[in-house]
């Protein structure tokens, strides 16, 4: 039975983030006042069979270790 | 002197490297499937958008059948130069330290840059100056290696090239253009070598890459 | 829901998919029967205005399209000219306006996607891009984000499939405020493989779809987007854009080189407006055939209905023709390049497109009717009169105005924009976008392809037939700037809604104008495209006719970009009869300046034109087209571009002043004027004296020094300056601060 998981990367803290920065220098622009820290990152989702893969699957591809770090949300049911 | 230039599915950079490669030797375009490098003397992985750049550029690539060849030939001494993404394969697979993000600027940027060449004693160097001009074009050309690696490398005088304008080209952490592995053998460098070799009348630096390369393996007794 | 759709259609649901009741009874007499829907919505994206150019076929047929080196034409995917030695060049100009609007990134990324199919469908490899945009005034939040949206995607399709963007124009005018232009021209070359055709023929032939997945990308977006004014809830229109891979672009434009090379399809085209129903209509009607097509063996990315298989416009498909003796090995090679090939059915010989749905017969259309049987609509116009010459001079001082012009973001330096495209892939460019003027791409054996994309100024809204021909004359001038000589000519007719006859009238004298300029030139016309509809509730575009034009230079030349070197003297070239009407210089201003468009005589500019081709080509001098802004401007960005200033005397010039206007109006129009056929031309004296045969030439001075020097005793005081490289340079970089 297929388990449904969520995988969310993001730049590690200290790595320079531009795509973040360019959203929070945005937001004063379309009227929202009191945003700081954005940091823009990636989400997978999937079907998988063995779950046990996961943190293999997200080490050597999902996300590069060097600068990214991931956070894995295993869905129950259909999620 | 026979070179092998990979190509992956979305590779743009290939038959430009290969025309450059031609001038000094044989060129064999290696599929991104094929697991043979037999008779080559030096392997290039060229720039471009392999799969896309999708997920990280070079994540999917460096999964390649072909990398596991190039990774042999690596660990016994054949030069390999990655350029670009082939640059960025490399760092994903391990060969070399560090990885390529987004530009600071977060576009695409294409223009010819000073470099300062800091390590003139690699197979791809020895024929340079001390400062040559290259094609740059890349949109994920920000090297990053957290500080104390990237001490050690460049104590190591593992750093290559170096943007002459540092930083503030796109962002490189120490304007890291190029890299090289420990022993010397493998280099990943952001700009484009074959994209400078003179024509309208732009810079031909390019050339130096290559004739270091070809007087290395010269030097060495070459594979034939 | 198949069930619903094989129920016939009524004209109410014509009238909802954008047919007008004529439209739906002329449908009715042609099918022979009511419609049903699918049917329908066929009908209804196959007659849109993109697709069947109902308003304006009748006005195309007076562009001249013959010509010697030209081996296909009108009519075809792209125009093909032999360029001898065994190698033909492939060009074609198309616009993604409306989709753009929308969804800049998307919307532009797809508009490049889709004319590089057009060049790979005649079996060209695509070598370069040009861009042409238009935005409404920078000052707009609006243009802003879709500037920044457009460069990004026409930046992310190009560099990602390999293929150069080389050059272009940019342009602001409050005009495009609500309707953005997005013209892009592809080039591509054949050498060693014949070219491909559209034609389907072979009864018992495979019919194959090969490419990405279909899903509902653009689902009635040639009907609904392109035929219809842009009204207030754009929101609404977004499900409608098609989504760009530019990835699969590569895998299959390197497929189909593959394929082609090896002689394995009997025909193929790309899918574009109007997805798989326009591509099977028009392989059919080009073989005088039909297509049997099973929709449930097209590949999906999601559960689609048959209407919507049919009318996706999914980007990055193809559809070939295979012979059955072939499929096997055209699999095979797809697979190798991980490229879908789907068999969905085959050629017959009853000229119908039989459509069927798991074994069920969804649709069957003549496709006579659906190619040939839209309406061709007479344009009721409205003429204008040109304004009166009339008006008021500027003041102030040449140098503060030319400054000024530096900086406007409609002369300003490109590169934070040309900066953003790989223009060195595939190592042919020569000349790129920094130059102005034209592209050069070095061919396999050394001679030179030019390549430019012009689209008119602000005369043109007041004079469209002289704002085109003059458009014509200034892309010719520019491949003259690098030794070549056209060879043929694409264009892209960007106009507002054609049924206010004021509007019409303008699409109809801008064709005229094209077709003088043509004929004048000896160039033919070898394709192009129409946007109409380019209008909202507040009006509609100023006229705007883009001309793409591609030349032949006998060696791809290394051209020092601007003044590079000193002791040159440098001269004005041509027949040179600038207004200050319609100029930058009347934009920066803010009102109108006298003056009206004067076009050369027709033969005396084409002997200047190439007279500057030829002495460029052969190495003799080097030459920088006038456009906008005028003299003092191409002679500051000749400066700028170069880094060697120039010290000149206008003294010469006092006739000329003198026979444009009288008094302080000449000198102001001698300096600021625009007008098609003048060159900045720099080089050894004794070369420009040759030049002097061709057309008139006023020698006004030499390169050298760190600063641009305009001076002599019978100019007026305004006109004396002298201004550092250094302080041009910095006014020209002004556009970096609008792209951040």
């Amino acid at each position: 039975m297929a388990r449904r998981a969520r995988v969310l990367i993001r730049p590690k803290p200290g790595i320079l983030d531009p795509q973040g920065e360019a959203v929070e220098r945005a937001l004063p622009n379309l009227g929202f006042a009191g945003v700081t820290n954005v940091r823009v990152g990636r989400l997978v989702e999937l079907e998988i069979e063995d779950p046990g893969q996961l943190e293999e699957i997200c080490r050597r591809l999902l996300a590069n270790p060097l600068v990214e770090e991931y956070e894995l949300q295993l869905l129950d049911g259909n999620g | 002197m026979r070179f092998g230039v990979v190509r992956f599915p979305g590779s743009c950079d290939e038959h430009d490297t290969a025309r450059a490669l031609a001038q000094f030797g044989e060129v064999r375009l290696l599929w991104h499937t094929d697991r043979n490098l037999e008779g080559l003397d030096g392997v290039v992985l060229p720039g471009g958008f392999s799969y896309g750049d999708y997920l990280r550029p070079g994540a999917i690539a460096r999964f390649a059948p072909v990398m596991e060849a190039v990774a042999d030939a690596a660990n016994q001494g054949m030069p390999v130069l990655g350029i670009c993404n082939g640059f960025q394969v490399l760092c994903e697979a391990g060969l070399l330290p560090g990885a390529l993000l987004i530009n600071v600027s977060r576009r695409f940027q294409c223009a010819e840059v000073e470099l300062v060449v800091e390590n003139r004693n690699l197979p791809f160097t020895k024929a340079c100056r001390a400062r040559i001009t290259l094609a740059a074009k890349h949109q994920s050309g920000r090297y990053y290696l957290p500080p104390e690696r990237l001490a050690e490398l460049e104590r190591q005088r593992r750093v290559v090239f170096r943007y002459a304008s540092g930083e503030a080209f796109n962002g490189s952490v120490g304007g890291v253009a190029a890299v090289a592995n420990e022993r010397g053998n493998v280099v990943g460098m952001m700009p484009h070598p074959e994209h400078s070799l003179g024509l309208g009348g732009r810079s031909a630096d390019g050339l130096l890459i290559f004739r270091s390369l070809v007087s290395a393996l010269e030097g060495k007794g070459g594979n034939g | 829901m198949a069930t619903a759709e094989r129920q016939r259609a009524d004209l109410a649901q014509a009238l909802a998919l954008g047919l007008s009741e004529e439209e739906y009874r002329r449908i009715c007499a042609l099918h022979g029967r009511e419609p049903n829907l699918l049917e329908l919505g066929v009908y209804s994206l196959l007659w849109s205005e993109h697709c069947a150019y109902k308003h304006s076929r009748r006005l195309l047929a007076l562009l001249p399209t013959e010509g010697p080196n030209l081996v296909a034409g009108v009519g075809e995917n792209a125009g093909v000219v032999d360029l001898g030695g065994g190698v033909f060049c492939a060009f074609k100009v198309e616009s993604h306006n409306h989709p753009t609007a929308v969804e800049p990134f998307e919307g532009a990324a797809t508009g490049v996607g889709g004319i590089l199919r057009d060049i790979v469908a005649v079996g060209a490899k695509p070598i370069a891009v040009l861009d042409l945009l238009r935005f409404g005034g920078t000052d707009s939040s609006r243009t802003r984000h879709l500037l920044d949206g457009t460069v990004q995607g026409i930046a992310h399709y190009g560099n990602s499939v390999g293929v150069p963007t080389v050059g272009g124009e940019l342009y602001f005018h409050p005009g495009y405020e609500q309707n953005c232009l997005v013209n892009v021209l592809a080039v591509g070359l054949i050498e060693e493989r014949p070219a491909g055709t559209s034609a389907a023929r072979g009864v018992g032939n495979y019919l194959y779809l090969l490419g990405a997945r279909t899903g509902r990308d653009g689902i009635g977006g040639a009907s609904i987007l392109a035929s219809a004014a842009l009204g207030e809830d754009e929101e609404s229109k977004r499900p409608s854009v098609q989504v760009s891979d530019p990835f699969e672009g590569n895998k299959l434009i390197d497929c189909l080189a593959e394929l082609q090379s090896k002689g394995l399809l009997v025909a193929m085209q790309d899918l574009g407006a109007a997805g798989l129903s326009s591509a099977c209509a028009e392989m059919a009607a080009k073989g005088g055939v039909g297509l049997s097509i099973e929709l449930d063996r097209v590949p999906l990315r999601e559960q689609l209905a048959p209407f919507e298989i049919m009318l996706s416009e999914s980007q990055e498909r193809f559809a070939a023709i295979v012979e059955p003796q072939n499929a096997a090995a055209v699999e095979a090679i797809c697979s190798r390049h991980e490229v879908s090939a789907a068999r969905l059915g085959e050629v017959i010989e009853e000229p119908f497109l039989v459509i069927r749905h798991c074994g069920e017969a969804v649709g069957e259309l003549p496709v006579s009717a659906l190619v040939d049987g839209a309406p061709r609509y007479r344009l009721k116009v409205t003429p204008r009169q040109v304004p009166p010459p009339e008006g008021e001079l500027p003041s102030g001082s040449a140098e503060r105005l030319l400054l000024q012009l530096l900086s406007w973001p409609n002369i300003a330096s490109r590169a934070p924009v040309f900066g953003q495209y790989d223009w060195l892939v595939q190592g042919r460019t020569v000349v790129g976008p920094a130059s102005g003027d034209a592209a050069l791409l070095a061919l396999p054996d050394g001679r030179g392809l030019a390549v430019t994309l012009d689209g008119p100024g602000a005369i043109a809204a007041e004079d469209p037939r002289g704002g085109a021909l003059a458009t014509v004359l200034e892309a010719a001038a520019n491949l003259a700037c690098r030794g070549a000589r056209p060879l043929g000519l694409t264009n892209n007719l960007n106009f507002g809604d054609p049924d206010d006859p004021a509007v019409a009238w303008e699409l109809a004298e801008s064709v005229r104008g094209l077709a003088e300029g043509c004929r004048a030139l000896g160039i033919p016309v070898v394709g192009g495209n129409v946007s109409l509809y380019n209008a909202s509730p507040a009006g509609g575009i100023p006229p705007t006719p883009v001309v793409g034009m591609v030349g032949l230079a006998q060696r791809a030349r290394p051209l020092a970009p601007g003044f590079a070197k000193e002791g040159l003297t440098v001269a004005l070239f041509g027949p040179f009869a600038p207004t200050l009407r319609g100029s930058e210089l009347e934009a920066v201003v803010g009102r109108r300046l006298p003056g009206r468009l004067q076009l050369p005589a027709l033969p005396r500019a084409r002997e200047a034109v190439e007279a500057v081709a030829q002495l460029v080509g052969e190495g003799r001098c080097l030459a920088h087209d006038i456009s906008r802004g005028g003299l003092l401007v191409a002679l500051a960005l000749c400066a700028c571009r170069g880094g060697v200033g120039a010290t000149l005397s206008f003294d010469g010039l006092a006739e000329l002043a003198g026979g444009l206007a009288e008094g302080e109006e000449g000198w102001w129009t001698v300096a600021f004027g625009e007008g098609p056929v003048g060159f900045v031309v720099w080089a050894q004296r004794a070369e420009l004296e040759a030049l002097s045969c061709f057309g008139p030439l006023w020698e006004l001075g030499s390169t050298g020094g760190e600063a641009l020097v305009v001076e002599g005793e019978k100019i007026p005081g305004w006109l004396r300056f002298a201004v550092s490289i250094e302080d041009l340079r910095r006014a020209y970089a002004a556009l970096h601060s609008l792209i951040s």
